[in-house]
């Protein structure tokens, strides 16, 4: 996707339509791959199972079937939610849209981007917390005391541990300089360590604590295994989402799977390079002369690197039992806070010193 | 001429989330269920978020979709959960002072039509005024404005020690 080009050749309209579809691809696929191969097949190898098989080569359409029996079911809203069936209806829909919002800023190659937003991450961080709304209201408005239980752990939760992935994310910020976050891709691939600059400078070697940081609250803000009080199965039944079927329910898991893969891809881009691979291989030394073919490459390497990224999500969230709520809230606020904050401090001072 | 400002792109845009927000707001203080209350003025504070978009001040509209939504009305929502919004009944939202609302309201909106139109009078907006990039607001805050940035922090500092010390009674 040559921006040039589009400018030159396309109206207004059609940008746009491109832009949606493209938004649509970039949610989309990356939830499908991760509910497929991870959930399906990585769990079941885990469990000494083989998991889905019938449906096509290695169960390969077992996820198109899910999908057409999640939509002939019917939308219920329970009797006690009637008063409310406006808001239990929209609440899957704001947690969806926070995803698509979130999608917005990951660039995808040197102009292969849907928005080249100057305050990028923060924008990220921002839309992601808009989620939390539509959790709670589903909570609140299924009329169901567990699901309302399930909605208050995911809010105080998901609060919790935003802090330290803002506060994460300060350390890349301040050595890269910028929050746009394709200048943080150019940063880290035109960079070089010690004056060798054969794999760049990608942040997860100097800001390693800040990387394990983002990835532990990447985690919670998932609700993934260690973190997943608020759906706690034994206990809440399945949370907030207990009272949801049929279609709202696939929406809270696509919500759900697709936020992983575009979490991990804004982790790949703050620490792993992002669609760059380091400049000095093909001897380009910033924007302009990368070469047009990166923007075909760019969202291929973006995307192996969030398949990785999301091994790891789902290798932990497969291997340890669950925290109790307030081993969960003490974690965040003694451990992870303090810790992220030293790092802000650590690298404030490397980087007047150097 | 009135007609030919209309049909700008940005002033549709303008009078559209405007009249959103107008209708929001009305609806926070009419609605009778606390819930909905707050979840009208998540909209009033999305499209002040919008406004400031149209305004191209990116990291104001960033940190009010951050700060207001993600954080205050999750808040809002926690606490009145927690306590007193129970499924469809209408909780008793009005006491019987309400009417003493409307003439602060209007007393505020009178001081801020006239600040304004004092402060900037028939100022025009540049049109080719160069955006503001986040380095120039955080050059500011952290250069000419630091102290009162710190006396900022210290009154939020001190709040947050209140409200433990007030929260806590152990």
């Amino acid at each position: 996707m040559n921006s040039a080009l589009i400018a030159a050749d396309l109206a207004y309209w059609a940008q746009s339509l491109l832009r949606v579809l493209g938004g649509l691809v970039a949610v989309l696929l990356p939830a499908g791959t991760v509910v497929y191969l991870f959930l399906f097949k990585m769990m079941s190898f885990m469990q000494s199972r083989l998991g889905p098989m019938e449906a096509g080569p290695y169960g390969s359409m077992q996820l198109f079937a899910e999908v057409g029996k999640w939509l002939q079911k019917e939308d219920i809203v329970p009797a006690n939610a009637q008063p409310e069936a406006r808001i239990f209806k929209m609440a899957p829909l704001i947690v969806l849209a926070s995803t698509f919002l979130l999608v917005v800023v990951v660039p995808f190659g040197p102009d292969a981007w849907f928005t080249d937003f100057e305050v990028g991450i923060f924008y990220a961080l921002a839309v992601s917390s808009v989620s939390v709304l539509g959790i709670l209201i589903a909570g609140w408005s299924s009329a169901n005391k567990y699901s309302l239980l399930g909605g208050l752990r995911a809010a105080g939760q998901l609060i919790a541990y935003e802090l330290p992935m803002v506060l994460a994310v300060i350390g890349v910020v301040i050595q890269a300089g910028t929050m746009n976050l394709q200048q943080i891709v150019v940063a880290q691939n035109a960079g070089s360590m010690f004056g060798w600059n054969g794999v760049g400078n990608p942040y997860i070697l100097t800001q390693f604590v800040a990387f394990i940081i983002f990835m532990i609250s990447v985690q919670a803000e998932l609700t993934q295994t260690p973190f997943d009080m608020p759906i706690a199965e034994s206990e809440l039944v399945s949370g907030y989402m207990t009272e949801y079927s049929g279609f709202r329910f696939l929406i809270f898991f696509i919500g759900e799977f697709a936020t992983a893969g575009v979490f991990a891809m804004i982790a790949s881009v703050l620490f792993l390079g992002g669609w760059g691979v380091p400049f000095a291989w093909f001897g380009w030394t910033d924007m302009d002369s990368i070469d047009n073919w990166m923007n075909v490459a760019g969202p291929l390497i973006l995307f192996t690197k969030m398949i990785v990224l999301v091994f790891f999500i789902m290798w932990v969230r497969f291997s340890f039992p669950r925290f109790r709520e307030d081993q969960l809230q003490r974690f965040a606020w003694k451990i992870l806070i303090p810790v992220s904050l030293v790092n802000i401090m650590v690298t404030a001072v490397l980087k007047v010193a150097f | 001429m009135i007609a030919a400002d209309l049909l700008v792109a940005q002033n549709i845009g303008f009078y559209l989330i405007a009249a959103i927000m107008v209708f929001g707001a009305f609806s926070v203080v009419t609605t009778r269920n606390v819930v909905h209350a707050a979840l009208w003025l998540v909209v009033v504070l999305a499209g002040a978020a919008a406004q400031y978009i149209l305004l191209a001040a990116e990291f104001v509209a960033v940190t009010q979709v951050l700060v207001y939504i993600g954080a205050v009305m999750v808040l809002f929502l926690f606490g009145t959960m927690l306590t007193r919004a129970r499924i469809g009944t209408d909780s008793e939202l009005n006491n019987k002072n309400w009417f003493m609302g409307i003439p602060v309201a209007v007393l505020l909106l009178a001081t801020l039509i006239i600040a304004l139109n004092d402060g900037f009078g028939d100022e025009q907006l540049p049109t080719d005024a160069p955006v503001v990039t986040t380095q120039q607001v955080s050059d500011q805050i952290f250069g000419p404005y630091l102290l009162p940035f710190w006396a900022l922090s210290f009154v939020l500092l001190a709040a947050t020690i209140g409200a433990i010390v007030l929260a806590r009674r152990d």
